[in-house]
């Protein structure tokens, strides 16, 4: 992956003078490649993690990652059938998988309640899914590279040494 | 009752005494009675070891592997470090007998200096160095004649001053690259150079190249690579700096089996062994470190640049290290020695760096500042340091 894009994963406000700096390629460059990435749909949006472990009880809310089984459909596959779950907004990931099942669901809503009956009542009974398995998360420990539980840990270097 | 005097009634070691004193130690005892600092004066990662590589040491205590091994090290990471230095330059090394795991490449310079040095032999050192190098040839017994490399080169050896030394009936050369703290490296061609004279005057070389996975522009070029240097040189290198691997403790040389032979009886009655749990976590960076290494390698390069035109923005002159974390900065334009201009930094702005005092009696100009550091550590030192400047 363009270097760009490395360091804009990792820090989405990155400034472009300094990335130019430590690319050392004139900043001109990198605004221009930014601007294309943005054009060309591979920089989607620029969001914020957060850490909601330390939210936890200001915003309640409930996540549940659901294995969907599908029969494919002739000529479709799995798109049609992956696209009426993932218009859902309460869907926030959806992937097909190999192995035991097809689909790979996470949904979220503000409690159990919400989205027991979004998985009994819109999920279940949609054509071609012979079942769903729904697994409530009960704990981030890491998520998507970041690991969120707080360490602590120091930086136990001496200050100076040769 | 009769005060006691806090007086030590002993003579203590003369040859100790007498040691090069650390001009910039006091300088360092003012820095950790300070909080908030930023320090760019580390000589170490500030990446952890690589988890693949603690958990294998953790896998290993576990099982009850705790003990010592032999003196040498594990006849199972020696080898590995023989396949290593193959790979790296062709050139074999007997795990059995050609290879000796130390604690730390520190240990290593101890002992192979204690090894090879009668009273008065003279071991040319490359200055400005690591701080240790002169140190350990007089308490070896010898003799320290350093070699200044100069600011006109770019604080890369100059073969001419190397040639005079020589001259100076020199047993051997401690030689150092990527180097600390100047960053400096050589491509095979300048080190032919270097080579050239080192064999015509049939010089030992000891050749610490613990950096050498930390080199931006090229690749790196051991010792080892040309012809006829496998019985002149004494190669060491460890896992320190490469796998941000430090407190682990380990290192290694590969020499001629006679320097090992000696050089391993000092360390058997010194050290008896390295420690184990640092062995097996070496054995996992050699096996499977790579990946790692090099994504750690890829951010220094990045903060390198950015650290680099930083400075040179701000009129500190700074050549473009090629290896290492660290630029060797010209900081004269402030008007103050480089102790001074680190001290005032430090209490006005709690900016850390290292006086380059401690690497050269010819530093006074310049400072040591390692990027080995978080990016945005070093933006904000950045901007201190601009800052100070302009209240000069
Ligand atoms: C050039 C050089 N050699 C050796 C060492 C010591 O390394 P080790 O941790 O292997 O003892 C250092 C540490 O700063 C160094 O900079």
């Amino acid at each position: 992956m363009d270097e760009i894009l490395e360091i804009l994963q990792s820090n989405a406000k990155a400034d472009p003078a300094d990335i130019a700096h430590q690319l050392d390629i004139p900043v001109e460059k990198v605004c221009e490649a930014i601007a294309e990435y943005e054009k060309r749909g591979v920089i989607v949006k620029y969001k914020t993690i957060i850490n909601k472990e330390i939210l936890k009880n200001e915003d309640e809310e409930v996540t549940a990652l659901i294995e969907v089984k599908v029969t494919p459909q002739k000529d479709k596959g799995f798109d049609s059938i992956a696209e009426r779950i993932y218009r859902f907004p309460e869907v926030l990931s959806c992937y097909l998988l190999s192995g035991g099942y097809d689909l790979f669901v996470i949904v979220k809503g503000p409690d159990l309640r919400t989205v027991s009956s979004f998985v009994a009542e819109k999920l279940s009974p949609m054509e071609n899914i012979n079942g769903t398995v729904t697994h409530f998360l009960l704990k981030r420990y890491k998520d998507d590279g970041d690991i969120l539980i707080l360490q602590g840990k120091k930086d136990t270097r001496p200050l100076v040494s040769a | 009752m009769m005060e006691q005097s806090h007086e030590l009634q002993f003579d203590l070691s003369r040859l100790v005494a007498g040691l090069p004193p650390s001009g910039i130690r006091e300088f360092f005892d003012l820095v950790l009675t300070m909080d908030d600092v930023i320090s760019l004066g580390v000589g170490e990662p500030d990446f952890s070891t690589p988890w693949h590589i603690i958990e294998s040491a953790i896998f290993n205590l576990e099982k009850g592997y705790t003990s010592y091994t032999s003196n040498k090290g594990m006849l199972g990471l020696r080898k590995s470090i023989a396949e290593t230095i193959y790979l790296k330059c062709g050139i074999e090394y007997n795990p059995e007998d050609e290879i000796l795991i130390t604690v730390g490449v520190s240990e290593a310079m101890d002992v192979v200096l204690r090894a090879i040095l009668n009273p008065g032999d003279k071991v040319a050192v490359v200055k400005p160095s690591y701080v240790s190098y002169s140190p350990c040839v007089i308490m070896a017994g010898g003799i320290a004649e350093e070699i200044e490399c100069r600011q006109e080169n770019r604080f890369k050896l100059d073969p001419a001053d190397l040639e005079e030394v020589c001259r100076k009936k020199v047993k051997a050369i401690i030689f150092n690259y990527p180097g600390n703290p100047t960053g400096v490296s050589y491509t095979k061609d300048e080190l032919a150079e270097i080579i050239k004279i080192v064999q015509k005057y049939n010089i030992l070389l000891l050749s610490d190249e613990i950096y050498d996975s930390l080199t931006y522009d090229f690749n790196h070029t051991s010792v080892l690579c040309f012809p006829g240097m496998k019985n002149q040189t004494v190669y060491f290198n460890g896992f320190s700096k490469g796998y941000a691997m430090t407190g682990w403790r380990i290192g290694y040389i590969a020499a001629h089996r006679d320097i090992v032979a000696m050089a391993n009886k000092i360390h058997q009655y010194t050290m008896l062994c390295a420690p184990i749990m640092g062995q097996f976590a070496a054995m996992e960076a050699l096996r499977s470190g790579e990946h790692e290494a090099l994504a750690m390698k890829k951010e220094y390069n990045r903060r390198r640049n950015f650290i680099v035109s930083q400075l040179n923005d701000m009129g500190l002159t700074t050549f473009l290290p090629q290896g290492a974390f660290y630029t060797y900065t010209d900081v004269s334009i402030a008007r103050l020695n480089s102790i001074d201009f680190a001290k005032k930094l430090l209490m006005e702005r709690k900016v850390a760096l290292v006086p380059g005092t401690a690497f050269s009696s010819c530093g006074e100009n310049h400072v040591r500042i390692s990027y080995a550091s978080s990016f945005e550590n070093i933006k904000e030192a950045m901007f201190r340091i601009k800052d100070f400047l302009k209240s000069l």
